[in-house]
């Protein structure tokens, strides 16, 4: 989870133009097999898996590519990972390949999913299973709060006033006044992009 | 849309939800508890936080949280039907967006949105912690077990994945009730 919503703006002044050669543009079945394989591995996110198999093993994009195209897929809503998949594989092959490379990264997992769904039915009520699963949440909710500490770390570092007041305001809103989230994004984000805008332009001035 | 039948509410609140969650899968996480839960009542609290450790430890896109929850709604169609609303408009957004800026990098304006939702979505996702923790650490031994993942997975690299299942051999040993 922390790796499919890592700020990617970050790596990319750390890994300069590397020219990498680009190797043969792929076959659809190639992309829905390479898609199904990393999203196989990826337990607890996707990205690294991703990144690992198009840029280091396949060499379908240079880092830097790999980056821009993260960095767009991560400032539009929805599921990072999977918008990427569908932007990935329509720059090789076009809108075929876009819907190749998003199967693959759904189908494999989707039909997991849907066998524990039909497992959890019938058998959530076993206690074994249930004190197990007890445990895992336990846990899963852990790392949760790992990933918003070290997502936060940077904010705290610079002392990014601005942010962490709304970084809080937004937590607050969902998380204690259980507020709808379509109302509580329709003010925080302009809000949100009015103080960016102003902070930057003061830096800058 | 609640009168009609559940395949057609799966689908237009997944769809609607998506194309608000921005920061990803782990922030749209308290939308779907608020629907799932107390809008709709399609899920007890329990089976929400069953159903997000479900999702955790098994492999693929968090997102796919969502297949649970259609399954739970209605079925295998309801699986299919929620987890292609979730993924789908907004893949299909991503991909003409990408085609109108072929250069993505040149404005300024992606990365000071991008900056302008980080703090949006850390805080979105401190609220799920909350609102899971609320349903899953209701001992004293669960709590425990909460803040030591946390506190390891926060300064170690360790593989979640080890962390999940201790947590369930914990659990299964019934040391966490």
């Amino acid at each position: 989870m922390s790796k499919d919503s890592a700020p990617a703006a970050q790596e990319t002044d750390q890994e300069p133009d590397l020219p990498v050669a680009h190797s043969e543009t792929p076959s659809l079945g190639a992309l829905f097999l390479a898609f199904a394989r990393m999203s196989l591995a990826g337990f607890g996110g996707v990205l690294v898996f991703a990144r690992q198999a198009i840029v280091d093993q396949h060499r379908w994009m240079t880092a830097d590519e790999f980056n821009e195209t993260f960095a767009l897929c991560h400032f539009l809503p929805g599921p990072n990972i999977v918008n990427l998949s569908m932007v990935f594989g329509a720059r090789l092959r076009g809108i075929a390949g876009g819907v190749a490379a998003f199967t693959g990264l759904l189908l494999p997992p989707t039909l997991i999913m849907m066998v524990l769904a039909i497992i959890y039915a019938r058998f959530g009520d076993v206690d074994v299973l249930r004190r197990s699963l007890a445990g895992i949440s336990c846990a899963a909710v852990g790392l949760l709060i790992a990933v918003v500490f070290r997502m936060m770390t940077p904010l705290l570092k610079r002392v990014d006033v601005a942010a962490l007041i709304l970084m809080l305001g937004v937590f607050a809103a969902i998380g204690v006044l259980r507020l709808p989230l379509q109302e509580v994004l329709l003010v925080a984000i302009p809000v949100s992009i009015g103080v960016t805008f102003l902070v930057r332009r003061k830096v800058a001035a | 849309m609640n009168n009609q039948n559940p395949i057609w509410a799966l689908i237009s609140t997944f769809g609607l939800m998506s194309l608000f969650a921005v920061g990803g899968a782990a922030a749209a996480v308290p939308e779907m508890h608020r629907i799932a839960v107390d809008v709709h009542h399609w899920m007890s609290e329990k089976q929400f936080a069953d159903a997000y450790a479900i999702a955790q430890l098994s492999p693929g896109p968090n997102v796919l949280i969502v297949t649970l929850i259609g399954y739970t709604v209605a079925g295998i169609p309801g699986a299919l039907a929620a987890t292609l609303a979730m993924c789908l408009p907004t893949a299909l957004l991503a991909y003409y967006v990408s085609r109108l800026l072929s250069r993505p990098s040149r404005s300024r304006w992606p990365s000071l949105i991008q900056a302008a939702l980080v703090p949006l979505s850390i805080g979105l996702m401190a609220a799920s912690a909350l609102i899971l923790a609320q349903s899953t650490d209701r001992s004293i031994a669960a709590l425990l077990l909460t803040a030591t993942v946390a506190v390891i997975a926060a300064v170690s690299r360790v593989n979640p994945l080890w962390l999940l299942l201790a947590g369930g051999l914990l659990g299964f040993a019934g040391i966490v009730q």
